[in-house]
Protein backbone atom coordinates (compact mmCIF):
# COMPACT_ATOMS: atom_id res chain seq x y z
CA UNK A 1 0.00 0.00 0.00
CA UNK A 2 1.76 3.33 -0.77
CA UNK A 3 1.10 6.46 0.52
CA UNK A 4 -0.68 7.90 -2.05
CA UNK A 5 -3.11 5.11 -2.38
CA UNK A 6 -4.09 5.34 1.63
CA UNK A 7 -4.17 9.74 1.10
CA UNK A 8 -6.59 12.52 -0.31
CA UNK A 9 -5.58 15.70 -1.02
CA UNK A 10 -7.00 18.73 -2.35
CA UNK A 11 -6.91 22.67 -2.33
CA UNK A 12 -8.57 25.32 -2.78
CA UNK A 13 -7.79 29.36 -2.88
CA UNK A 14 -10.32 31.56 -1.39
CA UNK A 15 -10.32 35.38 -1.76
CA UNK A 16 -10.73 35.96 2.25
CA UNK A 17 -7.77 36.91 4.89
CA UNK A 18 -6.30 34.31 6.60
CA UNK A 19 -8.61 34.73 10.32
CA UNK A 20 -11.57 34.63 7.84
CA UNK A 21 -10.65 31.55 5.90
CA UNK A 22 -9.83 29.72 9.41
CA UNK A 23 -12.83 31.34 10.80
CA UNK A 24 -15.28 30.18 8.16
CA UNK A 25 -14.02 26.66 7.75
CA UNK A 26 -14.21 25.71 11.93
CA UNK A 27 -17.23 27.92 12.80
CA UNK A 28 -19.49 27.65 9.86
CA UNK A 29 -18.88 24.25 8.99
CA UNK A 30 -22.40 22.99 8.93
CA UNK A 31 -22.93 25.87 5.99
CA UNK A 32 -21.02 23.83 3.11
CA UNK A 33 -20.50 20.29 4.25
CA UNK A 34 -22.83 18.51 1.66
CA UNK A 35 -26.28 17.71 3.59
CA UNK A 36 -27.05 15.04 2.40
CA UNK A 37 -23.62 13.27 4.45
CA UNK A 38 -25.74 13.02 7.82
CA UNK A 39 -25.73 9.86 9.80
CA UNK A 40 -28.82 10.63 12.22
CA UNK A 41 -31.97 9.56 11.56
CA UNK A 42 -33.53 13.22 11.08
CA UNK A 43 -32.72 16.30 9.69
CA UNK A 44 -29.48 18.30 10.90
CA UNK A 45 -30.57 21.17 12.46
CA UNK A 46 -26.81 22.55 13.06
CA UNK A 47 -23.46 21.22 12.91
CA UNK A 48 -20.89 21.88 15.58
CA UNK A 49 -17.09 22.29 15.59
CA UNK A 50 -16.40 22.82 19.33
CA UNK A 51 -12.52 24.89 18.70
CA UNK A 52 -10.40 23.30 21.15
CA UNK A 53 -8.07 20.18 21.50
CA UNK A 54 -10.65 17.43 22.57
CA UNK A 55 -13.63 18.95 21.15
CA UNK A 56 -15.73 17.47 18.59
CA UNK A 57 -17.41 18.15 15.63
CA UNK A 58 -21.29 17.26 15.81
CA UNK A 59 -24.37 17.25 14.13
CA UNK A 60 -27.71 17.78 16.08
CA UNK A 61 -31.09 16.57 14.71
CA UNK A 62 -34.10 18.80 14.74
CA UNK A 63 -35.14 16.10 17.71
CA UNK A 64 -32.30 17.27 19.74
CA UNK A 65 -29.92 13.91 18.98
CA UNK A 66 -26.52 14.15 18.08
CA UNK A 67 -23.73 12.64 16.34
CA UNK A 68 -19.96 13.16 17.33
CA UNK A 69 -18.74 12.30 13.79
CA UNK A 70 -15.23 13.65 14.41
CA UNK A 71 -12.83 14.44 17.30
CA UNK A 72 -10.51 17.76 17.61
CA UNK A 73 -6.87 17.08 17.42
CA UNK A 74 -5.27 20.07 16.65
CA UNK A 75 -6.91 23.42 17.24
CA UNK A 76 -3.82 26.19 15.66
CA UNK A 77 -5.90 29.57 14.33
CA UNK A 78 -5.29 30.98 12.19
CA UNK A 79 -2.42 28.06 10.92
CA UNK A 80 -4.14 24.66 10.93
CA UNK A 81 -6.66 22.64 12.37
CA UNK A 82 -6.58 18.61 13.07
CA UNK A 83 -9.49 16.13 12.95
CA UNK A 84 -10.07 12.71 13.25
CA UNK A 85 -12.43 10.68 11.16
CA UNK A 86 -14.78 8.86 13.00
CA UNK A 87 -16.93 7.20 10.10
CA UNK A 88 -15.91 3.90 8.76
CA UNK A 89 -16.58 2.82 4.66
CA UNK A 90 -20.07 1.83 5.55
CA UNK A 91 -20.47 5.86 6.54
CA UNK A 92 -21.15 4.56 10.44
CA UNK A 93 -19.75 6.14 13.52
CA UNK A 94 -16.83 4.02 14.22
CA UNK A 95 -16.37 3.60 18.21
CA UNK A 96 -12.44 1.64 17.33
CA UNK A 97 -10.33 5.17 18.05
CA UNK A 98 -7.28 2.74 16.27
CA UNK A 99 -10.11 2.14 12.76
CA UNK A 100 -10.03 6.18 12.59
CA UNK A 101 -8.18 8.33 9.62
CA UNK A 102 -7.33 11.92 10.43
CA UNK A 103 -7.95 14.89 8.17
CA UNK A 104 -5.55 18.34 8.21
CA UNK A 105 -6.12 21.04 6.93
CA UNK A 106 -3.44 24.35 6.40
CA UNK A 107 -4.41 28.14 5.69
CA UNK A 108 -1.81 29.84 4.20
CA UNK A 109 -1.46 33.62 3.40
CA UNK A 110 -0.91 34.20 -0.67
CA UNK A 111 -1.90 37.74 0.17
CA UNK A 112 -3.52 39.76 2.82
CA UNK A 113 -6.63 39.25 0.94
CA UNK A 114 -6.23 35.70 -0.55
CA UNK A 115 -5.76 32.45 1.06
CA UNK A 116 -4.46 29.12 0.21
CA UNK A 117 -6.21 26.34 2.32
CA UNK A 118 -4.66 22.60 1.33
CA UNK A 119 -6.78 19.73 3.03
CA UNK A 120 -4.92 16.02 3.50
CA UNK A 121 -7.34 13.37 5.01
CA UNK A 122 -4.22 10.54 5.55
CA UNK A 123 -4.52 6.90 6.88
CA UNK A 124 -7.47 5.70 4.89
CA UNK A 125 -5.47 2.06 5.34
CA UNK A 126 -6.59 2.60 8.99
CA UNK A 127 -10.30 1.50 8.49
CA UNK A 128 -9.47 -1.55 7.12
CA UNK A 129 -11.87 -3.75 6.62
CA UNK A 130 -15.66 -3.20 5.74
CA UNK A 131 -14.68 -1.06 2.09
CA UNK A 132 -16.66 -3.18 0.09
CA UNK A 133 -19.76 -0.92 1.10
CA UNK A 134 -18.30 1.79 -0.64
CA UNK A 135 -17.70 0.08 -3.73
CA UNK A 136 -21.32 -1.37 -3.85
CA UNK A 137 -22.53 2.22 -3.11
CA UNK A 138 -20.93 4.33 -5.86
CA UNK A 139 -23.57 3.15 -8.34
CA UNK A 140 -26.77 3.15 -6.20
CA UNK A 141 -29.12 6.13 -5.36
CA UNK A 142 -26.74 7.73 -3.16
CA UNK A 143 -23.38 7.34 -5.19
CA UNK A 144 -22.95 7.93 -8.80
CA UNK A 145 -26.03 9.93 -9.34
CA UNK A 146 -26.34 12.08 -6.70
CA UNK A 147 -22.55 13.44 -6.70
CA UNK A 148 -22.77 13.85 -10.55
CA UNK A 149 -25.95 16.16 -9.64
CA UNK A 150 -24.15 18.37 -7.02
CA UNK A 151 -20.87 17.97 -9.39
CA UNK A 152 -22.82 19.79 -12.20
CA UNK A 153 -24.35 22.35 -10.14
CA UNK A 154 -21.23 23.63 -9.48
CA UNK A 155 -21.02 25.02 -12.77
CA UNK B 1 -4.07 -1.45 -10.61
CA UNK B 2 -3.41 2.15 -11.60
CA UNK B 3 -4.25 4.87 -8.84
CA UNK B 4 -4.55 7.30 -7.23
CA UNK B 5 -7.94 7.43 -9.31
CA UNK B 6 -8.09 10.43 -11.45
CA UNK B 7 -11.40 11.20 -9.93
CA UNK B 8 -12.15 13.40 -12.89
CA UNK B 9 -11.81 11.20 -15.48
CA UNK B 10 -14.17 8.95 -13.46
CA UNK B 11 -16.50 11.78 -13.21
CA UNK B 12 -16.28 12.35 -17.38
CA UNK B 13 -16.18 8.24 -17.69
CA UNK B 14 -19.92 7.88 -15.77
CA UNK B 15 -21.15 11.37 -17.23
CA UNK B 16 -21.80 9.31 -20.56
CA UNK B 17 -25.04 7.00 -20.12
CA UNK B 18 -23.71 3.82 -21.92
CA UNK B 19 -20.81 3.63 -19.77
CA UNK B 20 -22.64 3.56 -16.73
CA UNK B 21 -25.48 1.94 -18.14
CA UNK B 22 -21.79 -1.05 -18.66
CA UNK B 23 -20.51 0.51 -14.80
CA UNK B 24 -23.59 -0.68 -13.17
CA UNK B 25 -23.95 -4.25 -14.86
CA UNK B 26 -20.46 -4.92 -13.75
CA UNK B 27 -21.54 -3.71 -10.03
CA UNK B 28 -24.09 -6.85 -10.08
CA UNK B 29 -21.32 -9.33 -11.84
CA UNK B 30 -18.36 -9.80 -13.76
CA UNK B 31 -18.76 -9.57 -17.35
CA UNK B 32 -17.14 -10.60 -20.93
CA UNK B 33 -17.43 -7.97 -23.18
CA UNK B 34 -19.79 -9.93 -25.55
CA UNK B 35 -22.36 -10.51 -23.30
CA UNK B 36 -22.12 -6.70 -21.96
CA UNK B 37 -22.81 -5.97 -25.46
CA UNK B 38 -25.92 -8.40 -25.84
CA UNK B 39 -28.01 -6.14 -23.12
CA UNK B 40 -26.83 -3.07 -24.67
CA UNK B 41 -28.19 -1.16 -27.96
CA UNK B 42 -23.97 -0.84 -29.06
CA UNK B 43 -21.47 -2.81 -31.21
CA UNK B 44 -18.99 -4.98 -29.26
CA UNK B 45 -16.13 -2.54 -30.30
CA UNK B 46 -17.76 0.13 -29.13
CA UNK B 47 -18.38 -1.73 -25.72
CA UNK B 48 -14.53 -2.31 -25.34
CA UNK B 49 -14.18 1.66 -26.62
CA UNK B 50 -16.02 2.55 -23.54
CA UNK B 51 -14.53 -0.69 -20.66
CA UNK B 52 -11.36 1.21 -21.65
CA UNK B 53 -12.45 4.20 -20.98
CA UNK B 54 -13.90 3.06 -17.57
CA UNK B 55 -10.29 1.10 -16.75
CA UNK B 56 -8.15 3.94 -17.54
CA UNK B 57 -10.70 6.13 -14.75
CA UNK B 58 -9.62 2.98 -12.41
CA UNK B 59 -13.48 2.11 -12.32
CA UNK B 60 -13.31 -1.38 -13.65
CA UNK B 61 -10.72 -3.66 -13.99
CA UNK B 62 -9.86 -7.06 -16.63
CA UNK B 63 -8.51 -10.61 -15.80
CA UNK B 64 -8.29 -13.19 -18.63
CA UNK B 65 -10.13 -15.94 -18.39
CA UNK B 66 -9.69 -18.53 -21.33
CA UNK B 67 -10.49 -16.61 -24.40
CA UNK B 68 -12.22 -13.94 -22.95
CA UNK B 69 -11.19 -11.20 -20.79
CA UNK B 70 -13.43 -10.86 -17.75
CA UNK B 71 -14.26 -7.46 -16.49
CA UNK B 72 -15.64 -5.90 -12.90
CA UNK B 73 -15.73 -3.49 -10.51
CA UNK B 74 -12.06 -2.34 -9.37
CA UNK B 75 -12.19 -4.47 -5.92
CA UNK B 76 -9.34 -2.19 -4.27
CA UNK B 77 -11.59 -1.25 -1.48
CA UNK B 78 -8.63 1.73 -0.01
CA UNK B 79 -8.94 3.10 -3.66
CA UNK B 80 -12.62 3.35 -3.99
CA UNK B 81 -12.87 4.85 -0.33
CA UNK B 82 -10.28 7.04 -1.21
CA UNK B 83 -11.95 8.10 -4.37
CA UNK B 84 -15.26 8.50 -2.49
CA UNK B 85 -13.52 11.22 0.26
CA UNK B 86 -12.06 12.84 -3.02
CA UNK B 87 -15.26 13.45 -3.72
CA UNK B 88 -16.54 14.81 -0.33
CA UNK B 89 -13.93 16.65 -0.02
CA UNK B 90 -13.50 18.55 -3.29
CA UNK B 91 -17.54 19.28 -3.06
CA UNK B 92 -17.05 20.64 0.41
CA UNK B 93 -14.33 22.86 -0.11
CA UNK B 94 -15.97 24.35 -3.37
CA UNK B 95 -18.79 24.95 -1.24
CA UNK B 96 -16.64 25.98 1.68
CA UNK B 97 -15.07 28.61 -1.08
CA UNK B 98 -18.44 30.13 -1.93
CA UNK B 99 -19.45 30.32 1.79
CA UNK B 100 -15.72 32.12 2.63
CA UNK B 101 -16.15 34.62 -0.28
CA UNK B 102 -19.86 35.40 0.34
CA UNK B 103 -19.35 36.21 3.84
CA UNK B 104 -16.50 38.38 2.90
CA UNK B 105 -18.25 40.58 0.44
CA UNK B 106 -21.17 41.03 2.78
CA UNK B 107 -19.13 42.19 5.97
Amino acid sequence: MTKAATTVRTSIVVEAPIERAFKVFTKDFGRFKPREHNLLGVEIAETVFEPRVGGHLFDRGVDGSECRWARVLAYEPPQRVVISWDINARWQLETDMVRTSEVEVRFVSETPGRTRVELEHRHLDRHGDGWEGVRDGVGGDGGWPLYLERYAGLF
Amino acid sequence: MAYPIDHTSAWTALGDPTRRAIFERLLEQPLAVHALAEGLPVSRPAVSQHLKVLSDAGLVVARREGKHRIYQVDPHGIAALRAELQRFWDKTMAAYKAVVEQSSTKT
